[in-house]
């Protein structure tokens, strides 16, 4: 026998309260992960956003289009590296359901931007020269079951075909595969030339920009002049930096981080409370085993230290649990397309892991500390002399 | 050495309740011979467990003196004192207060956490204190599976197994039938006369006091009779 043992009986000897206590812990280390992780997947575009890349968007709207000439003039801008641009397809493959992202591109000035997005020079070279050839991010390729050289029918929900229809048929060039593990490869990439030469509505343009600077440091100005080249035409820009841009397009849903941190405190607050007051109740059923404890010659602060023990095993092996169950379901949703389409980074990071284990552990102090400290100063002569 | 075990000189002891304050002892004198059984009868109210307290350092005289082996413990702070009960004193209670998660062998073995023993040593001597009490064969028992006899005798070996100077008991058989009393108080007997041990015992049962060798009676706070067996 050892103190690990005593706080383990002390722990076990209400199996109720125990199993209680463990389901609410297990709950909310389970929620921080399961939440952390969706939270996660909407910050990626955020954290693996470049910090020399600027977006530039019509400042009435980033539905609302610009000219294509703007990438020559921006290119001329002193401090910028590259330019390229992009445009909204709205694909999906045989059914609306099957969502399939796909971005209409200059290929060779993207993937000169985009230098995260890893393909063969054989398949750059059979892309750059295919018009009607597409680029499949390796996500998005694994969920629909695609091979290089398929050759597969991509729907737009906005677009239509000059000759009517909604339906390109394109050949897979390449399938992309991310720099590092965090790059989404959930979409595809469209050669704009076959674009416009099928599509119904007249003329050509582009949804944004994306221009990498030559410095960081530079960011700021670069957009100011960006945004003063074009002020007072018939398309205002707006250029922010990528974070920035990736930041307001998920916060159009809702400041979804904000809100998961909410639910998450909201959960730790209930738990705080019900697990404090569980174990407030139980070192006060068992005042008399304490002070006995301290007859016997245990020093008090061994008494605190066993207590606050106690919390801190309870909190650990519901938060583990939880942890651990989340981290399961998490990697088996990983495992289903549908999931996947939505949220491409859904992964509980080590980020996460290590805050979980040091909620774990602080909720063991909050919770063990009064106790503890009750059990401390705790008269044995008091306690003994009652009952 | 001193023959005294224990040296109680000029103690008092005041209780402050509310406005109200309490003197029990008002220089108390006594002294315990080593190897002595002593037993402390009085009316409730008269300070026996005060007293018995005091002695085992759990409480501490408001003034005055109290030696162990001819050293003041009431200086000692609480961690020294806890340590002090830990290698001299073994304590009995009336209600045995066993922890009831635990089996007798791991209630009897709760003081030996606090020595540095092999677990070896440790089981060994958890099994000669359980054989002593005549309770070998219960000792994978739960609190709850025992008789109230049995629990006090799990109490006994708990109190001897770290081998103390001392056995403090205080009202070891009020809970118990005569028959189970009489067990106890020959085991305690046992204890005193083969393996020397000095045990204080308050108790208000005559009979039980008749166990001792010295039987002191306790008023209001002053010894008012002693009696010493032939």
């Amino acid at each position: 026998m050892n103190d690990f043992y005593l706080i383990r009986k002390n722990l076990t000897r209400n199996k109720l309260r125990m199993s209680l206590n463990l389901f609410a812990i297990f709950i909310a280390f389970f929620l921080f992960g399961a939440l952390g992780s969706i939270k996660n997947a909407f910050d990626a575009g955020v954290d693996l956003a470049a910090a020399d890349r600027l977006v530039v968007v019509n400042s009435i709207s980033f539905t609302q289009t610009l000219p294509v000439a703007y990438a020559n003039k921006i290119k001329s801008i002193e401090g910028v590296r590259k330019v390229t641009w992009a445009n909204w397809f709205g694909g999906y493959y045989q059914d609306p359901k099957q969502m399939a992202m796909t971005f209409i591109v200059d290929p060779e000035s993207y993937l000169d931007v985009y230098s995260e997005l890893q393909l063969t020079d054989n398949e750059k070279n059979r892309w750059f020269n295919n018009r009607q050839g597409v680029v499949v991010g390796e996500q998005l390729a694994k969920n629909y079951g695609w091979e290089k050289g398929d050759r597969i029918p991509i729907s737009s929900n906005i677009f239509s075909l000059h000759e009517g229809g909604h339906t390109w048929d394109v050949v897979i060039d390449g399938i992309f595969k991310g720099e590092t593990e965090g790059v989404d490869t959930s979409y595809m990439l469209m050669h704009h030339k076959y674009f416009f030469e099928t599509q119904a509505y007249p003329g050509e343009w582009l949804g944004w920009l994306t221009v990498t600077t030559a410095d960081p440091e530079l960011n700021e100005t670069i957009s100011r002049a960006i945004d003063q080249q074009f002020a007072n035409s018939s398309a205002e820009t707006e250029t922010t930096t990528e974070a920035a841009f990736n930041k307001a397009f998920i916060e159009q849903v809702g400041d979804i981080g904000q809100i998961i941190t909410l639910v998450v405190l909201a959960a730790f607050f209930s738990i705080l409370m019900i697990v404090g007051n569980s174990m407030m109740l139980s070192v006060r059923e068992r005042v008399k085993e304490i002070a006995v404890l301290k007859t016997l010659g245990f020093p008090s602060a061994r008494v605190f230290i066993m207590v606050l023990a106690e919390s801190l095993l309870l909190a650990c092996v519901g938060g583990l649990l939880g942890s651990v169950f989340a981290e399961v379901m998490i990697g088996g949703l990983t495992q289903v397309p549908a999931i996947t389409r939505i949220f491409p980074n859904l992964v509980i990071t080590a980020e996460t892991w290590m805050t979980a284990v040091f909620l774990m552990l602080l909720l063991g102090c909050l919770t063990g500390f009064f106790p503890a400290l009750r059990a401390l100063k705790l008269k044995t002569i008091d306690a003994l002399s009652k009952g | 050495m001193t023959d005294f075990i224990y040296e109680l000189k000029q103690v008092h002891k005041k209780f402050v309740k509310g406005q109200e304050s309490v003197e029990i002892f008002d220089g108390l004198d006594l002294g315990i011979k080593r190897g002595d059984f002593v037993s402390i009868m009085g009316p409730s109210g008269s300070g026996k467990t005060t007293l018995l307290n005091m002695l085992g350092g759990v409480d501490r005289p408001s003034s005055g003196a109290l030696l162990f082996d001819g050293n003041p413990i009431n200086d000692l702070n609480e961690g020294q004192l806890a340590k002090w009960r830990a290698d001299h004193i073994g304590f009995i209670f009336q209600f045995y207060n066993l922890m009831p998660m635990l089996t007798a062998e791991k209630n009897v073995e709760l003081p030996l956490l606090l020595k540095k023993l092999s677990p070896k040593k440790r089981k060994e001597n958890v099994a000669t204190a359980l054989e002593l009490v005549g309770l070998g064969e219960r000792a994978k028992h739960r609190p709850n599976e025992l008789s109230g006899g049995q629990q006090q005798r799990v109490a006994i070996a708990r109190a001897i197994v770290s081998d103390p100077d001392v056995l403090l008991c205080d009202e070891p058989t009020g809970d118990l039938d005569r028959s189970t009393a009489t067990d106890i108080l020959e085991n305690l007997q046992l204890l005193n006369k083969e393996f020397n041990k000095t045990i204080i015992m308050v108790t208000h049962d005559p009979v039980a006091a008749a166990y001792a060798n010295t039987s002191l009676h306790l008023d209001k706070g002053v010894f008012v009779e002693k009696d010493v067996a032939a």
